[in-house]
C-alpha cells in the first residue's frame, strides 16, 4: 500500500510545486483516505454495488417495520399465487406472504454474513499477525496449520459439524441462536486462511521498513509496534478480503439452507426459502426467483464493491 | 522431475494424517454415544452396555483410538453403514465414479471455456470483447451454483423441456440411445458446474496473460518473426498458465462443495446426494468416510496441480 500511492502523489505534488503551490501544505494523514474515497468512486460498478446493497440493507432493516404483514400467517386460499397487490411478491405453499418472509429471512443472512467474516477477519489477522511478527518455529507450524486448513473440504465438513453438533447448541442456546452461533462460527472458522496468509505477509515485509525500525529503536513494546504501527498499515487488503469473505458466507449460508441443514423452516432465510421452493418450480417459478435474485443480488453488489475497494486500497492488486 | 514427484508423493501422508486428526477431533468432541439407545433401555443393564464400551474401545485413551481409527481408514475398513447394512468402503465405491466423471468433465469444460476467453480478452484489454467477457465472469461467479441449477431447469427443463431434470442411473435403452441418454442429462449438472468454474477461471487467466504479455521475451519472439499465433500460444500461455494452476488448485474444495450442490439439485446418485441422505439419516460411518473422501480428493487433485506445474515450469522439478 505504502509503495503505490507516492507514484501518484510525487506526481501531483511535482504539479503543485509548479503551479507555486506551496508543497508543505501537504498533509497525508488526513488525504490518505480521501485519495482512497476519490479512487473508489472512479469504479462506478463498485459505487452502484455500494448503492444496491444500501437499499437492501435498509430494506431488512425498516421492511418488516412498514410492511406490516406476518411472516407464519397461513392462508390456503391465496396458497401458490404470484405477484399481486396483496402479496407484492406471491405466496408460498401455505399460502404465507414471500415479501414479509424475504425481508425477515434477508435479516439473518446478511447477519451471518456479516458476523461470519468478523470471525474470518478476527481469527486470520491474529494467526498471520503472530506468524509474521514472530517468524522462526511459530510462524512454520502456524503456515502448516493454515495449509492444513486451506485443503480442508469447506462445505462438506461444514455438514459434518452442523449434524454433530446441532442438537447439543439448540439444547443449550434454543434453535435460533443455537444454530445462528454454530453457523457463524463454522464459516468463519473455515475462512480465515487467506486473511492470515495475506496478513503475514504484509507483516513479513513492513516488519522490515525503517519506521518500524525507528519505532524499535525509540523502544516500543512489540505488542505497540505491532498495533501502532505495523496492524494500520496492512489493514487495505484485509478490508478486501474481508469484503469478498461476506459474499462467500452469505453463500455458505444459503447452500447450507438450500441443503435444508441450515436453519430451521420457521426461520425463512433466502436459502431456506430456495429449498422449500425447489420441489414447485413447474408452477410457481417466482417463489424461487425472487429469493435466488435477493442472494444473487446482495453477492454480486459486495463482489463489486469488494473489486473498488481493491483498486482504492490496494493497488498492487493480489488477487 | 521423479525426485520431485516422490517429494511431492511423501508430503500427502502428514497432510491427509493431519486432515484424519481434525476429522477425529471433530469427532471426539462430539455430544453424543453411539450406545445411548440401550442406556435408555431398561432391559439391557448396565454392566452390558459397560462391557459392549470396553469391547469397543470406547473407553480408551483419545491417542489409542485416533491410531486405531487412522489405521483401520487407511487398511479400507471403514465401517459398515448403519441405514443400507453394507460396508461402507462399498457404498461409497459405487457412487464415486459418477462424482468424479461430472467433476471432471465439469472441470474440463470449464478449463476449455475460460482458457480461449481470458486469452483474447488479455491480447485485446479494454476492447468489446474483452468488457462482455469481464462483465460475464463477474456475474458468473456472484451466482451461487444453487441458482443456477434451478434456473437452468426452469429453462431448459420447464420452460423449453429439452432436458431432463432428474438424473437416472437405470436407463433402459441399449447401444447409441443408452449413451445419447447419458449425455443428455449429464448436461445440465455439468454445465452448471463448468459455468461457474470457467467464470472465476477466465478472471485468473486474463490477468496472468496481461501480466506475461508485457515480458521482455514476450517482445523477442515477436521480435524474432514469429506470428502473433505462435506467440500467444507457445509462449504466452504456456507461462500464464503456471499461477493459474495454483489458484485453480486452490479452488479444488469449492468445486466439490460445488458438486455436492449440483448432484442434490440434479439428484445425481454421486458421493455428494449420499452425504446429504446419511446426514438426514443420522448414518455417521458413512459420513465420516465421505468427509474424508472428499478431503483425500483435495489433496489428490492438489497433487494433480503440482505435477502440471512441474511440467510447465520445470524450473521447480529442479530446486
Amino acid at each position: 500500500m505504502a509503495g503505490s500511492i507516492p507514484a501518484s502523489r510525487t506526481g501531483r505534488e511535482a504539479a503543485d510545486a509548479l503551479a507555486g503551490a506551496p508543497v508543505f501544505a501537504w498533509r497525508p494523514s488526513s488525504s490518505l483516505r480521501a485519495e482512497a474515497w476519490r479512487r473508489f468512486r472512479r469504479h462506478r460498478l463498485a459505487l452502484f454495488g455500494g448503492a444496491v446493497l444500501m437499499v437492501m440493507v435498509i430494506a431488512v432493516l425498516a421492511g418488516p417495520f412498514v410492511y406490516r404483514v406476518p411472516i407464519d400467517e397461513i392462508d390456503f386460499k391465496a396458497k401458490l399465487k404470484g405477484p399481486s397487490w396483496a402479496h407484492p411478491l406471491g405466496t408460498d405453499d401455505l399460502g404465507q406472504d414471500l415479501l414479509a418472509r424475504m425481508l425477515y429471512g434477508g435479516r439473518i443472512s446478511l447477519a451471518v454474513g456479516l458476523s461470519a467474516m468478523l470471525i474470518a477477519v478476527l481469527a486470520g489477522t491474529a494467526v498471520g499477525a503472530i506468524a509474521g511478527f514472530t517468524g522462526g518455529y511459530v510462524d512454520h507450524a502456524l503456515m502448516r496449520i493454515t495449509d492444513l486448513f486451506l485443503s480442508l473440504p469447506g462445505l462438506p465438513l461444514l455438514l459434518l459439524i452442523v449434524y454433530l453438533f446441532r442438537d447439543a447448541l439448540k439444547k443449550h442456546l434454543g434453535p435460533e441462536v443455537g444454530v445462528f452461533v454454530m453457523i457463524v462460527a463454522v464459516i468463519g472458522g473455515l475462512r480465515w486462511m487467506p486473511v492470515a496468509r495475506l496478513v503475514r505477509a504484509q507483516f513479513l515485509s513492513l516488519r522490515e521498513k525503517e519506521f518500524v525500525e525507528a519505532a524499535r529503536g525509540l523502544g516500543a513494546a512489540p505488542i505497540r509496534q505491532v498495533l501502532r504501527h505495523i496492524l494500520p498499515n496492512s489493514v487495505g487488503p484485509v478490508i478486501v478480503a474481508g469484503t469478498i469473505d461476506v459474499a462467500a458466507a452469505i453463500i455458505a449460508e444459503s447452500s447450507l439452507s438450500f441443503l435444508g441443514l441450515g436453519f430451521p423452516p420457521d426461520i425463512p432465510t433466502w436459502g431456506r426459502i430456495l429449498y422449500d421452493a425447489k420441489d414447485n418450480l413447474d408452477f410457481a417459478p417466482h417463489w424461487a426467483l425472487f429469493p435466488g435474485t435477493a442472494i444473487f443480488l446482495t453477492v454480486l453488489s459486495i463482489n463489486y464493491i469488494g473489486d473498488g475497494l481493491r483498486d482504492a486500497l490496494d493497488p498492487r492488486k493480489v488477487l | 522431475m521423479s525426485k520431485y514427484l516422490l517429494r511431492r508423493l511423501l508430503i500427502i501422508i502428514p497432510v491427509l494424517a493431519g486432515i484424519s486428526l481434525v476429522l477425529f477431533t471433530i469427532l471426539a468432541m462430539a455430544p453424543g454415544d453411539p450406545f445411548e439407545e440401550l442406556a435408555t433401555n431398561p432391559n439391557v443393564p448396565p454392566e452390558v452396555r459397560m462391557n459392549l464400551r470396553a469391547q469397543f474401545g470406547l473407553d480408551d485413551p483419545i491417542a489409542i483410538r485416533y491410531v486405531r481409527w487412522f489405521t483401520s481408514m487407511m487398511k479400507g475398513d471403514w465401517g459398515f453403514s448403519f441405514v443400507s447394512r453394507v460396508n461402507v468402503d462399498r457404498l461409497i465405491l459405487q457412487r464415486l465414479p459418477t462424482t468424479i466423471l461430472v467433476i471432471g468433465s465439469a472441470q474440463i469444460l470449464g478449463l476449455l471455456i475460460a482458457i480461449p476467453i481470458g486469452v483474447i480478452s488479455a491480447t485485446r484489454p479494454y476492447s468489446l470483447f474483452d468488457q462482455i467477457a469481464t462483465t460475464g465472469a463477474f456475474l458468473g461467479f456472484s451466482l451461487p451454483t444453487f441458482f443456477t441449477g434451478l434456473l437452468f431447469i426452469l429453462f431448459f427443463s420447464i420452460y423449453l423441456d429439452w432436458l431432463p431434470f432428474i438424473y437416472r442411473a437405470d436407463i433402459s435403452a441399449s447401444g447409441w440411445r443408452w449413451w445419447w441418454e447419458h449425455i443428455r442429462q449429464a448436461i445440465m449438472p455439468v454445465a452448471v458446474l463448468a459455468l461457474f468454474q470457467a467464470a472465476s477461471m477466465t478472471r485468473f487467466m486474463r490477468s496472468a496473460v496481461l501480466d506475461v504479455i508485457q515480458l521482455d521475451y514476450v517482445r523477442t519472439a515477436r521480435a524474432k518473426g514469429l506470428t502473433e499465433r505462435v506467440t500467444i500460444v507457445r509462449h504466452v500461455v504456456r507461462n500464464a498458465l503456471i499461477p493459474v494452476v495454483t489458484l485453480v488448485a486452490l479452488q479444488v474444495p469449492t468445486i466439490f462443495a460445488g458438486a455436492l450442490i449440483t448432484e442434490q439439485i440434479f439428484r445425481v446418485p454421486g458421493i455428494g446426494s449420499l452425504l446429504i441422505s446419511s446426514i438426514l439419516a443420522n448414518d455417521t460411518p458413512v459420513i465420516m468416510a465421505i468427509t474424508f473422501v472428499f478431503s483425500a480428493l483435495v489433496v489428490f487433485f492438489n497433487l494433480i496441480a503440482d505435477i502440471l506445474y512441474g511440467w510447465l515450469d520445470p524450473r521447480i522439478s529442479y530446486r
